[in-house]
């Protein structure tokens, strides 16, 4: 029998607290952490009487997004009710935008994979919509009751539903970190997933290679880490093309993924689905938003990744696959711009070499953001310049970024200085060492002579290692060249 | 005269007696709160009567007023519909599911009547989440008309009918969802004033329909709902569908009308007089109105409504559609009643809703759980809303040929208590006259126009375009200073 060769299809909800300080459809505040149902109004509780009223900020966070992902803002909008029972949800349904979402088709292109083998990929965004939060469900402490805080209720969340355009796990993960960095980029999400800022559904489902119809999904519920978005995703994809292997069928339903035992198990089906008998919400207006308040926030909106990647790529003369890197996060890029802006425009490249080899190495080895590196950019600026104007060589800046790194010094010439990292350039100085290596190794001064270029570098080799790498290996090249050649 | 005896003048002559030191707004809480315990076995108007509150408010309003300090409804006593929430007063919406609850803030138009300086004696009887015409379904028992106490007051706001035509309190306050104001002010013979939508915040009153819901005052004459209308009429930033339209001095307008309407046309729709239930005596009662407005200069114009008959069905699908949504809070979580005993949560939900709510908001909620269900949507709902645009329309090109619409307020006198038993549908189909206007946003007011052989009032509906209150209350107040309907009194 043939083995099929399967496809993956994954689309994305993600749901994005927004950063306003107080609630969508009430004046309580957000804050994460609070004393339970200490940040509860009675709107919030649903007492009887009580009426929503719309949270501009929350409007103006949707649009930041909507122009950062180049979609349509709706110039009309509607809140509708999703209605069901829940003990956490006070008044028995969500407001939600359901038939006509603020924003709809945008896109952001993403890089998948590293080195040679990253791709570019983009991926459609149908819609984003506004809707409120739910309470939480405490069921912990109570000894067999359920305890209700209702602090999360109506905290604004912005929905950001993709097309099932990713093929792989790895897609996928790509696609929530680019949109994580872009939430937190234009500010309207501080993308806390630890505390369910920025949460991920997936929508998973296989087909065999070629077909065009879609297979039978099931949705991940409430991933709140790319590690677990991974895991779950491969995961589900094992189990479905294994269950359609062994000749069973996928249902339609919703999961939830546990992380303790790296699987999904089954929440609800399809049969036992609520039926939200949505309708427009009658105690708000239908959401109007005029040509005026989108200039408004396009103006006010920082330079994008995918504007910055393009400037980094013409005027910085950076690759894409590097722009690419630098733009993962507002503050990478931040860091590298700040450090750019320092070094000069003709040092864009090196500075960018150090930031993504040295410098994320040793963030990444310790756990450390860019934001709270000891090195500052500024620092590494100088360091930079002093190797392009030939102060110090290559492994004299590895020493001076070491010692940045560990609080050893501030400035970087006080710490050339100090340690006596200066590179030797002078020729006389230089002439000594290099007599020195061509009397002591014959043999390579001979298979040079014969035509070997290799043989100048073992040469080269040993005068830097004579002069504890101070010497200027351009020059010790050109002299050693000079000398040797008749 | 004696504080009891002014309860039923006019708000000008309760003002001036105020203001010329002849009572004290004291004396007039100490009036109304006798009257209403003195009432309330035989009307059952009031759920709650705050007698403590009521003296502190009269108190402070006589403070007020020796200050020197005070607006012209300061002093006089009110109630409220026990659907608007009052601070540190049980609101109960006459149901058991909020037998006990207390809320913690006022409502817009509390507030407002508080800072006007009235005084509030209670909270006045109603349907059951104001679901109803007839106030009998009431978890406190039905609410009786003062004309005839085998009778019922009207629904839903009979309490604060009831109240205004007993002579307990001068000004009550209603909410009107398809008629709730109007039908038992023609029932009890006082007059009540439903606005357009929006011209009156919301916030505060339990929900029954959001997008029909609309407060509204009953008195004695249209001057008088002139002047407690303007008190809460108003943008409010807390009700999104709040109308940003500075509230009018309605009684100044009127109080410079001369005695005469011409010019004003009035249109009689067809439909409405072809109705099969109407009354023979309501029918002619309503016809000698207009003829009086005929008589005053107004020009009767017939017009039509042709899809008069369909408000019915297009109200009884959008109104418990909201309903259903709007009551899913009651669920025994976080506040009102809650099943004492059950197994698991969804037991308890069941049980909680099953003994909390009566019959007709159980009904109400079923409907309106059903067509807002999947695959129902679009036959119910949405074709509703379809017939709720056309009658909107019907209404709009009306209008374009008269400037007010005069129908009667219902097709009947009150009822027997228990008379309508056990078809709901024979009580929907008494909305028939005011459900367009709730439906269609716009203000209506019904005020008395006659008496049939049993001596039951008769009520006279006036409909108005979108925001032309003052057009109301001016054509009934000119039929008021004409007519002596609005001045009698019922034999208590």
């Amino acid at each position: 029998m043939n083995r099929t060769d399967w496809e993956t299809v994954i689309g994305l909800e993600i749901h994005a607290q927004l950063t306003t300080r107080s609630k969508i459809f009430s004046g309580a505040f957000t804050a994460f952490g609070a004393e339970p149902n200490r940040q509860a109004c009675a709107i919030d509780v649903a007492l009887p009487g009580t009426l929503p009223v719309l949270n501009r900020g929350a409007v103006e966070r949707a649009i930041r997004l909507g122009l950062a992902i180049e979609a349509e803002i709706a110039e009309r909008s509607v809140f509708a009710r999703k209605n069901y029972f829940y003990p956490d949800l006070p008044k028995g349904y969500q407001i939600s935008q359901y038939e006509l979402p603020v924003v709809k088709n945008g896109a952001i292109t993403v890089q998948v994979g590293e080195g040679d083998a990253a791709y570019e990929k983009t991926v459609r965004i149908t819609r984003a919509h506004l809707e409120e939060d739910a309470g939480k469900s405490l069921h912990e402490d109570f000894h067999g009751m359920t305890g209700i805080d209702l602090n999360r209720a109506g905290t604004p969340l912005l929905e950001i539903v993709s097309e099932p355009d990713m093929r792989s796990a790895e897609e996928a993960v790509a696609y929530a970190r680019a949109l994580h960095a872009l939430v937190r980029w234009i500010g309207v999400c501080d993308g806390n997933m630890q505390e369910g800022s920025f949460r991920i559904d997936a929508n998973v489902s296989v087909r065999p290679k070629g077909e065009t119809r879609l297979g039978t999904r099931r949705e991940i519920k409430n991933l709140n880490s790319f590690r677990f978005l991974q895991q779950a995703i491969d995961y589900e994809v094992r189990w479905q093309i294994e269950t359609l292997e062994e000749g069973g069928t996928v249902q339609q339903a919703t999961v939830l993924f546990d992380p303790e035992r790296g699987e999904t198990r089954v929440m609800r089906t399809k049969e036992n689905a609520h039926d939200y008998r949505y309708f427009p919400d009658p105690d708000l207006l239908p959401l109007v938003i005029d040509r005026a308040w989108i200039e408004e926030v396009r103006a006010s909106l920082p330079e994008l990744p995918q504007a910055l990647r393009r400037r980094l790529v013409e005027e910085h003369g950076l690759t894409r696959y590097d722009a690419n890197l630098l733009t993962a996060s507002k503050e990478l890029a931040d860091y590298y711009l700040a450090a750019v802006a320092a070094a000069g425009p003709a040092l864009a490249k090196p500075c960018a070499n150090w930031i993504l080899g040295e410098l994320a190495a040793k963030l990444n080895r310790s756990g450390i953001e860019i934001g709270e590196s000891p090195l500052r950019p500024l620092q590494l600026a100088a360091l930079v310049r002093r190797v392009a104007d030939g102060t110090i060589a290559h492994a004299g800046a590895k020493k001076v970024f070491e010692a940045l790194w560990a609080g050893e010094g501030e400035d970087v010439d006080t710490i050339i200085e100090a340690r006596g990292l200066k590179q030797v350039s002078d020729e006389s100085a230089l002439e000594a060492l290099v007599d020195a290596a061509i009397a002591a190794h014959p043999k390579s001064v001979e298979e040079f002579r014969a035509g070997k270029e290799k043989a100048l570098n073992a040469l080269v080799g040993q005068v830097m290692k004579a002069s504890r790498g101070a010497a200027n290996p351009q020059r010790v090249t050109e002299l050693l060249r000079r000398k040797l050649t008749p | 005269m004696s504080a009891e005896r002014l309860l039923t003048s006019s708000l000008r002559e309760l003002a001036a007696a105020l203001a010329e030191g002849r009572t004290r707004a004291e004396a007039l809480a100490e009036a109304a709160l006798g009257r209403a315990q003195a009432l309330q076995e035989r009307l059952n108007a009031f759920i709650t009567l705050t007698p403590e509150r009521a003296r502190e408010a009269a108190r402070a309003a006589d403070e007020r007023r020796r200050a020197g300090n005070v607006s012209l409804l300061s002093g006089l006593p009110i109630a409220h519909k026990d659907l608007f929430c009052t601070k540190g007063v049980r609101t109960t919406a006459a149901s058991r599911m909020l037998a006990g609850f207390v809320p913690p803030y006022d409502a817009f138009v509390v507030e407002r009547l508080a800072q006007a300086g009235t005084v509030s004696i209670g909270k006045t009887n109603l349907d059951e989440f104001a679901m109803g015409s007839a106030n009998e379904h009431s978890h406190f028992g039905p609410c009786r008309n003062p004309w005839n106490p085998e009778r019922i007051a009207g629904g839903s706001s009979g309490g604060s009918a009831a109240a205004v035509a007993a002579g307990i309190v001068p000004v009550a306050t209603g909410t009107d969802t398809g008629g709730s104001v109007r039908q038992p002010a023609a029932m009890c013979g006082v007059t009540g004033i439903k606005p357009s939508y929006g011209r009156v915040s919301r916030y505060g009153i339990i929900a029954y329909a959001s997008s029909l819901d609309q407060a509204g005052v009953i008195s004695r004459s249209a001057e008088d709902c002139a002047l407690a209308l303007t008190a809460i009429e108003g943008f409010d930033p807390r009700d999104s569908t709040s109308l940003d339209h500075p509230a009018e001095d309605h009684a100044a307008a009127l109080a410079a009308a001369g005695g005469r309407l011409d010019g004003l046309r009035l249109g009689l729709p067809r439909e409405f007089f072809a109705v099969e239930g109407l009354d023979a005596e309501v029918r002619r009662a309503v016809e000698e109105a207009a003829r009086t407005y005929e008589s005053l200069g107004a020009r009767l114009v017939e017009v039509s409504l042709p899809r008069a008959e369909l408000a019915i069905p297009a109200y009884y699908v959008i109104a418990p559609a909201e309903a259903s949504s709007n009551l899913a809070r009651y669920d025994g979580v976080r506040y009102g009643y809650r099943a004492p005993d059950y197994a698991d949560l969804d037991n308890m939900y069941r049980k909680t809703r099953a003994q909390g709510f009566g019959e007709e908001v159980k009904r109400r909620i079923l409907v309106g759980t059903y067509v807002l269900s999947h695959g129902y949507y679009d036959a119910y709902y949405l074709q509703a809303q379809k017939l709720r645009r056309l009658i909107a329309e019907d209404y709009a090109r009306a209008f374009a040929s008269c400037d007010l619409l005069l129908a009667p307020t219902a097709p009947t006198t009150a009822w027997l208590l228990g008379e309508k038993g056990q078809d709901p549908v024979q009580e929907y189909l008494q909305d028939i006259y005011t459900i367009g206007a709730n439906l269609a946003g716009l203000p209506a007011l019904s005020h008395p126009c006659g008496v049939d052989a049993a001596g039951l009032p008769i009520g006279c509906q006036l409909i108005g375009p979108y925001l032309a209150e003052t057009r109301l209350l001016l054509a009934a107040h000119v039929f008021q200073q004409k007519t002596d309907w609005h001045r009698r009194l019922p034999p208590l």
